[in-house]
Formats: C-alpha cells, sequence, structure tokens
C-alpha cells in the first residue's frame, strides 16, 4: 500500500509540475506539450484507481485527438508561437483569487475531513459495464451530448466556410 | 509460454523467501522484459530495413545491398546503425532544444509501450490488459505527438509542415482505424488481446480456421489501410515524401536521433501488423506438431510463437509490396479517403455486424 502512495505522490507531483508549465509558460506550444504530460499524468492517476478505460479514453481522446488539434491550429496561426506574442492571460489577479479560494476550501475541507462515503464496486472489468450504463440508463443524455457535439462542430465548419 | 510465467513465479517466491520486498524483484523482472522487448524491435527494425531495401530493389528489378557481410548485404543495416551511431549529433542553432530532445524519446516510448499487450503465444504477454486493445490504440496515438513536437521544435519550414500534415492525417484516419477494430471486439466481447485470440479458436463451417478475417473482412481492409496511414508509409506518407518535403518532420536529425525516429517506425509497422495478427488472423493459432523431447505444452507455444511471426511479417511484406508499387495520394485525396470512403465503409460494418449478430441468436 505505501508503494502506491508513493506512486501516486510521485505522479501527483508530475501532473501538477506539467500543469503548472501550462498555466505560466511563455512559450504556447511548450505550454500545449506540457498539456500532453498533464493529461498522461492524469491518465496514469485514473489507472491508479482502477479506472483503466477511463485512463485509455482520456489518453486516446485528449492526448491524441483534442491535444493534436490545439498544436495543428497554433502552429496554423501566424505569430502566435513567436516569443514576443503575449500568452499571459490579463486577468491574473482574478484567477489567483480564485484559485487561492478553491486551495481554501479544499484545505478546510481535507481537515474537517471528509464525509465517509462507500467506495465504487471493485469491478473486474469496467469498460462493459460502462457501455451497457450508457446505453440504457443513461442513454438520453449520451444522446444529448451527443447531439450538441454534432451541434458545435456544424457550426464551427459554418464558421471556417465564408460563403 | 508456460514456462515463462513459472519462471517469474519462482524467482518471485525465491526472492520472497529470502526477505527482498516484492518490489526490488518486481523491478527486475520489468528491466529484464523491458530489455527483451527492445533487443527484438532492435533485432526486427534492422531485420526489416534490410528486408525493405531487397524488397524495393527486387520491385525495381534491382540488386539491392549485395557486399557488406556476404550473403545478400546482411549485414548492411548493421553497418548503417554504427554509421548513425558514429554521426555527429546536429541540433540547429534556433531550434527548441528541450523539445528537439524530447521529440524522439516520445515517439520511441510511444511504440515500445505498446509492445506491452502483444499477445506472442498462449501465455507469452508482458500484461494481458482487459483493455489491451484500447490501450494499443491510445498509446500509439502518442507517437504523432512526437512528430508534432520533432516538426515544430526543428524550426524549419519543411519540417512544420510534414509535422502539420502529419496531425490532420493521424486524426482523420484514427476514426475509421477504431471502428474497423470494433468489429472483431463485437465477435468475442472482449477488448483484451489474450482473449481475443481464445475467441478464435475452432472452424467456421468445419472448414476454414476460425479467424475473424473472413466475417469481417471488410474491417480488416479499412484497418490495413488506416494502419499505412499511421504507419506514414506509402501511399499514405505525404507527412514525409521525400520528393516534395525532402523528409518532413525529422529533417534536422542526425545521427543517433534520426535513427531512434527510424527505429520507432519500423517498430510501429512491428505493432500495427501484430494488431491485424491479433484482431483478424488468429493470433498464434496455426496447426502444431509435438516435437521429440519436448512436452506438448512447450512445442505447442513454440509452433506459436513462430506462427504469430509468421503471420505478422506476411502483412509486413504487404506493406512493402504496396509501398513500392502504389503511388502518393494528394492532400485533399488523402482526407477525401478517409472521411467520404473509409468512415462510411467502418460504419456500415459495425451496423451490418451488431445486426447480423442480433437476428443470429
Amino acid at each position: 500500500m505505501t508503494i502506491n502512495l508513493a506512486i501516486f505522490y510521485v505522479l501527483a507531483a508530475f501532473t501538477v509540475w506539467a500543469a503548472a508549465v501550462v498555466v505560466l509558460g511563455k512559450n504556447i506550444v511548450r505550454a500545449a506539450v506540457a498539456l500532453i504530460f498533464a493529461f498522461c499524468g492524469m491518465a496514469a492517476l485514473y489507472v491508479l484507481l482502477d479506472a483503466e478505460f477511463l485512463a485509455a479514453v482520456q489518453v486516446l481522446i485528449y492526448v491524441g485527438g483534442i491535444t493534436i488539434l490545439l498544436l495543428f491550429a497554433i502552429m496554423l496561426t501566424s505569430r502566435i508561437s513567436s516569443p514576443t506574442a503575449r500568452v499571459i492571460n490579463d486577468q491574473v489577479l482574478l484567477s489567483a483569487v480564485a484559485a487561492v479560494g478553491l486551495l481554501v476550501a479544499l484545505i478546510y475541507a481535507a481537515i474537517r475531513g471528509i464525509p465517509e462515503f462507500p467506495g465504487p464496486p471493485r469491478l473486474p472489468e469496467t469498460a462493459p459495464f460502462i457501455g451497457r450504463a450508457l446505453l440504457t440508463t443513461y442513454v438520453l443524455p449520451f444522446e444529448a451530448v451527443s447531439i450538441l457535439l454534432l451541434a458545435g462542430m456544424v457550426g464551427a465548419i459554418i464558421l471556417a466556410r465564408k460563403e | 509460454m508456460i514456462t515463462v510465467g513459472k519462471l517469474c513465479e519462482d524467482f518471485y517466491a525465491l526472492t520472497a523467501a529470502w526477505g527482498i520486498p516484492w518490489i526490488v524483484p518486481t523491478l527486475v523482472v520489468m528491466t529484464v522484459v523491458v530489455g527483451v522487448v527492445v533487443a527484438y524491435i532492435a533485432v526486427a527494425a534492422m531485420f526489416l530495413i534490410w528486408w525493405e531495401r531487397k524488397i524495393s530493389a527486387h520491385i525495381q528489378v534491382r540488386f539491392g545491398p549485395m557486399r557488406v557481410g556476404g550473403w545478400h548485404g546482411w549485414a548492411q543495416s548493421i553497418a548503417d546503425g554504427i554509421k548513425l551511431l558514429l554521426k555527429e549529433d546536429i541540433i540547429p542553432a534556433r531550434a527548441d532544444k528541450v523539445i528537439f530532445a524530447l521529440a524522439p524519446m516520445v515517439v520511441f516510448g510511444a511504440s515500445l509501450a505498446t509492445y506491452v499487450t502483444i499477445p506472442w503465444a498462449p501465455g507469452l504477454i508482458v500484461k494481458d490488459l482487459n483493455i489491451g486493445l484500447l490501450y494499443m490504440v491510445a498509446i500509439s496515438s502518442l507517437t504523432v505527438v512526437g512528430i508534432i513536437m520533432a516538426g515544430w521544435s526543428s524550426n524549419n519550414k519543411y519540417a512544420t509542415l510534414g509535422a502539420i500534415r502529419s496531425a490532420a492525417q493521424a486524426v482523420s484516419y484514427e476514426v475509421p482505424l477504431v471502428l474497423s477494430l470494433l468489429g472483431p471486439v463485437m465477435l468475442a466481447g472482449t477488448m483484451s488481446m489474450g482473449r481475443l485470440v481464445e475467441a478464435q479458436g475452432g472452424t467456421w463451417f468445419g472448414i476454414l480456421p476460425r479467424w475473424f478475417v473472413f466475417p469481417q473482412v471488410v474491417a480488416f481492409l479499412v484497418y490495413f489501410t488506416c494502419a499505412l496511414a499511421e504507419c506514414n508509409r506509402l501511399p499514405f506518407d505525404i507527412p514525409e515524401a521525400e520528393s516534395e518535403l525532402v523528409a518532413g518532420f525529422h529533417i534536422e536529425y542526425s545521427g543517433m536521433r534520426f535513427a531512434i525516429f527510424f527505429l520507432a517506425e519500423y517498430a510501429n509497422m512491428v505493432v500495427v501488423a501484430a494488431i491485424a495478427t491479433t484482431l483478424f488472423l488468429g493470433g498464434w493459432r496455426g496447426p502444431w506438431l509435438a516435437i521429440p523431447g519436448l512436452s506438448a505444452e512447450v512445442s505447442r507455444g513454440l509452433f506459436s510463437l513462430v506462427w504469430f511471426q509468421v503471420k505478422v511479417y506476411f502483412l509486413i511484406f504487404l506493406m512493402m509490396w504496396l509501398r513500392w508499387t502504389l503511388n502518393r495520394l494528394r492532400v485533399d485525396q488523402l482526407m477525401d479517403f478517409a472521411w467520404k470512403v473509409l468512415l462510411p465503409i467502418a460504419f456500415a460494418n459495425l451496423i451490418v455486424t451488431g445486426l447480423v449478430m442480433t437476428l443470429w441468436k
């Protein structure tokens, strides 16, 4: 158990470091590359929580899809990757207040103790359960999200094609 | 094979008896396994490079390498490897040095990690994950990240163009690729590579081996096409089209770093061929004989090991044959082909498979 804990701390430190580079990095491509490492660290944490399916999907969708599209967009945008471009948001103060507030809330919750809630049942395989749940109990939200994404894609195509 | 697993268990039991914490033998076993896999990749890549040069030469009515090592220039790849190791490592002055150095590691790491779930023979698999297939597809998508990193950090317009093309191509072809893999997964009802092979035991109608390539021939063709694109091989090699982009994303790389890209490319070919073998061609299944002096278990394992390699290298031969026979597609043709041809076919195959499976019950 202690080795699991040690692995958790290593992974958590890695993920936080990568996320800090994403937010604080001056170079936007480096930030995007660090985002990939942050996502991989998250996936590793999911594996530690026995959520293998979620971990694989995290890597497949976020690293293999979204971040690649992000890098693609960055490379197609002229001057955005030049060192002189401003990449830090102007609302540093506001986000600092929000971040510190969240940190205080989390520390308070951790000190007070989180109420005991039953852990998820330990399943030998998560993928079949997720599949069944998505297509039976949660089929309506699943379809609603699909339609939302479809509408988003159609909107993006209309915006991209001028005529 | 059973013997390998038993060896590991004996080792664990021995170290436990000596009072060494379990993490130490686990790390030792991991290191040995990684060493074996890396050695396999290195030997396979060197063989494949030589083989590709010979095949291309014979298709073009040439001889190819004939001198180094004597018999048909078999040592050519070894000589090339030594040459690459000794070459100067050049980093362009205005390159992003960190990302430039990281890119080959990401590419090679991604292809190395996919070897975890390849079932080489019955029981001979590093880790038979429940989501083995999904894991392989997810990890191999990391290769593209490395290619983009290499292309951008080189600070070279050809490299960046190659990287952009590679990103567009990989994102497009990944969709029909994953959909085509779902056909065999539906038939077997599992994503574990080991159990996918188990599901292909027996025969169809008493004659054909029960390989998924027969009911899923459409999925197999879609997968094979997409796999060629994922490996950046002709007719889908626009990311590194040598006649227009010089070499694409790895144009600025030299020496050892270039060798790692090259190694990863051939390692990836083995991976996609291994996935195709496992899902469609019955994995390590094949006829076997009892070798005199060995138990049935061991001789079956040895035959399986050979059968798997035979199928994998047959598919790689097909990939090389296509490379030296077909023309390169244009960028727009490439995109049209993925989204307007392969994707509808993959979806239709999925729907028909589901219908047949439901009605057959």
